[in-house]
């Protein structure tokens, strides 16, 4: 039997949907048990939304004063310590996930399989390369705990209605001073996530600037979108780094994407390979976009925006 | 500062268009452009400007990989690095081995700060440099876009899906960098005549102790699924008819 453990993303107040996806991803191994790890300075509340999930059935808490912020140099130490006993541990391909699992995988001296987008069996999986211009199954060795991070826009949110066990572990580690946070820094606003959104309102390089940006905000608020960015757009600064969208900025999924004055270069499409709806204006009609779009249209978008926001108006 | 060491893959250019064989045994890599991995370019420019920002501090290149890596890193020693390493092996290497075999190197040369990029893009696999900190029982900064070393510490700024994260590390550490920190120079000629004189080591990976780890084995490689070419609309007007008539607006 499997026995899997999830590490829960969180702020403190709020599960990070992150998990949910990873809980799904878990309960395509058969016959698993899963348990979700929480590391916080006080996890009370997200526990309980943790053990809400359908499908866990334990979660277990780590709470102490260092881990107010989540620092991969101070959390991997915990979460290798209550990894063993386990077949498989979970993290999100999220930057919290990212930054932390290696670095338990290699306290533990275990391989660790990156960005899972499907199960094929309980070690047996399916992970994007090359900008995802390939799709490998890889084989990981069923002798050893095996660490994986999930590819968060392959996974629906399992839902809610569990009642998992919530207990308590006190860990006697002591834990390295060598990393201190500092402090964040956060351009967003409470527009939709980006991660999250059903609708996404991206722009690229053709803004021109970030003044000219605003006019995506206003045709994002109207529609209730987030707001993704290029490449070439957050390097120019016309929008910030967490709107990044691509290979290296965040990988999303949702219900209909439309980009504006995006080329539609491989390491952006990476990031929108799952969007439900592709839409692309562009003033170039071979631009690479209209390749991948499910409707396109060739014009300036300094016109189309501002008339598509009217046209929403009413 | 007296040394930096920067870790540096050969991968296919990004440029290029891969394709997958059609045994689905891999990427087809035959007569395929190969380059320094572009976080990795990344990381030597950031260990230079800390060089020429008067610290001088030696910075010394190091890569795993087949005997031709070892144009990949004459091009860092033409972009300025001091002197090469490179780990001789023919077969692909995982992120634990690669991670164990920089540890190796590390022991020998004491940097006080490895630079490596965030993941390479060919396996994409953002493992390494957090695997390296955590053998080598050391701070990490990943996604590094602004640092700023200072004495014994470094501060970094990291991009992170809410924004920027700033952290205090204290060295040596190892940072990975993310593509706004800098912009990487361009090699002139002259470089490339001077690279070749500067010293490259060749090592066999064997001869370092590290036992090759083969826990995870690729069982095919195939192309992703295409995405249906779809229409094209004439107008706004038409567009905003079709999404709604589709239910998305
Ligand atoms: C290692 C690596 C990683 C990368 N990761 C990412 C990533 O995560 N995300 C990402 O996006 N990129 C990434 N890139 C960069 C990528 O290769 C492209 O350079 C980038 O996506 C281009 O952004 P763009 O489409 O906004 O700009 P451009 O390619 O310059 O395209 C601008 C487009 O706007 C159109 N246009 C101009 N004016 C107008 C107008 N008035 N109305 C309508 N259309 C107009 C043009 O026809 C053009 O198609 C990465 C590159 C590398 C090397």
């Amino acid at each position: 039997m499997a026995k899997i453990l999830i590490i829960g993303e969180h702020d403190g107040k709020t599960l990070n949907p992150s998990t949910h996806k990873c809980v799904t991803c878990a309960k395509g191994i058969p016959d698993a048990a899963i348990s979700v790890l929480l590391l916080g300075a006080d996890t009370a509340v997200v526990a309980a939304q943790a053990a809400a999930i359908q499908g866990v059935t334990e979660v277990v808490r780590v709470d102490r004063p260092e881990n107010a912020h989540p620092l991969a140099a101070t959390f991997a130490p915990q979460v290798a310590a209550v990894a063993s006993g386990y077949t498989h541990l979970f993290g999100p391909s999220t930057s919290f996930g990212k930054d932390l699992t290696p670095r338990v995988a290699a306290l533990l001296g275990v391989p660790q399989v990156s960005d899972l987008m499907a199960v094929e069996g309980a070690h047996r999986f399916r992970r994007p390369i090359y900008a995802g211009n390939a799709i490998v199954t890889v084989d990981a060795d069923p002798a050893r705990l095996l660490v994986a991070t999930v590819r968060v826009a392959s996974f629906e949110a399992a839902p809610i209605g569990g009642s998992a066990t919530i207990v308590s572990r006190s860990l006697d580690l002591a834990l390295p001073t060598h990393t201190r946070y500092v402090g964040a820094h956060s351009g967003s606003t409470d527009r939709p996530d980006l991660q999250t959104a059903k609708r996404v309102v991206s722009g690229g390089r053709a803004l021109a600037s970030a003044e000219n940006f605003k006019i995506l905000f206003a045709l994002a608020d109207k529609i209730g979108a987030a707001v993704g960015a290029s490449r070439a757009a957050v390097d120019a600064g016309y929008a910030p780094n967490e709107l990044q969208v691509g290979q290296t900025g965040k990988i999303i999924a949702p219900e209909v994407y439309m980009a504006f004055g995006i080329s539609g270069a491989i390491q952006h499409l990476t990031g929108i390979k799952d969007a439900r709806t592709i839409v692309a204006v562009n003033k170039d009609p071979e631009a690479p976009i209209f390749e991948v779009a499910d409707l396109g249209l060739v014009a300036d978008l300094f016109q189309v925006v501002p008339e598509m926001t009217r046209l929403l108006g009413g | 500062m007296k040394k930096i060491m920067v870790c540096i893959k050969r991968v296919v250019d990004y440029n290029v268009r891969v394709r997958v064989k059609p045994d689905e045994s891999g990427v087809m890599l035959e007569g395929v452009k190969m380059s320094v991995n572009p976080f990795d370019e990344i990381a030597l420019e950031e260990a230079l400007r800390i060089k020429e920002r008067g610290t001088n501090a030696e910075v010394v290149a190091v890569s795993i990989g087949v005997a031709d890596t070892q144009q990949q890193l004459r091009t860092a020693l033409a972009m300025g690095a001091d002197r090469a390493i490179l780990v001789q092996t023919d077969h692909p290497v995982e992120p634990l081995t690669a991670a164990q075999t920089l540890l190796a190197v590390a022991k020998k040369e004491s940097p006080d700060l490895i630079l490596l990029g965030k993941q390479a893009i060919d396996d994409d696999a953002n493992q390494t440099a957090q695997m390296l900190a955590a053998l080598w029982d050391r701070p990490q900064a990943t996604y590094v876009s602004k640092l700023a070393v200072d004495g014994a510490k470094a501060t970094a700024t990291r991009e992170v899906d809410a924004g920027l994260e700033t952290i205090e590390i204290d060295l040596p550490a190892v940072v990975s960098v993310d593509l706004r920190l800098n912009e990487p120079r361009y090699v002139k000629l002259p470089d490339i005549m001077k690279a070749k004189k500067k010293p490259l080591d060749v090592i066999g990976l064997d001869s370092l102790g590290v036992a090759a780890s083969t826990w995870l084995k690729p069982v095919k490689t195939v192309a992703p699924p295409q995405r249906q070419k779809g229409i094209m609309v004439k107008d706004v007007t038409e567009l905003v008819d079709v999404l709604k008539n589709k239910g998305l607006l």
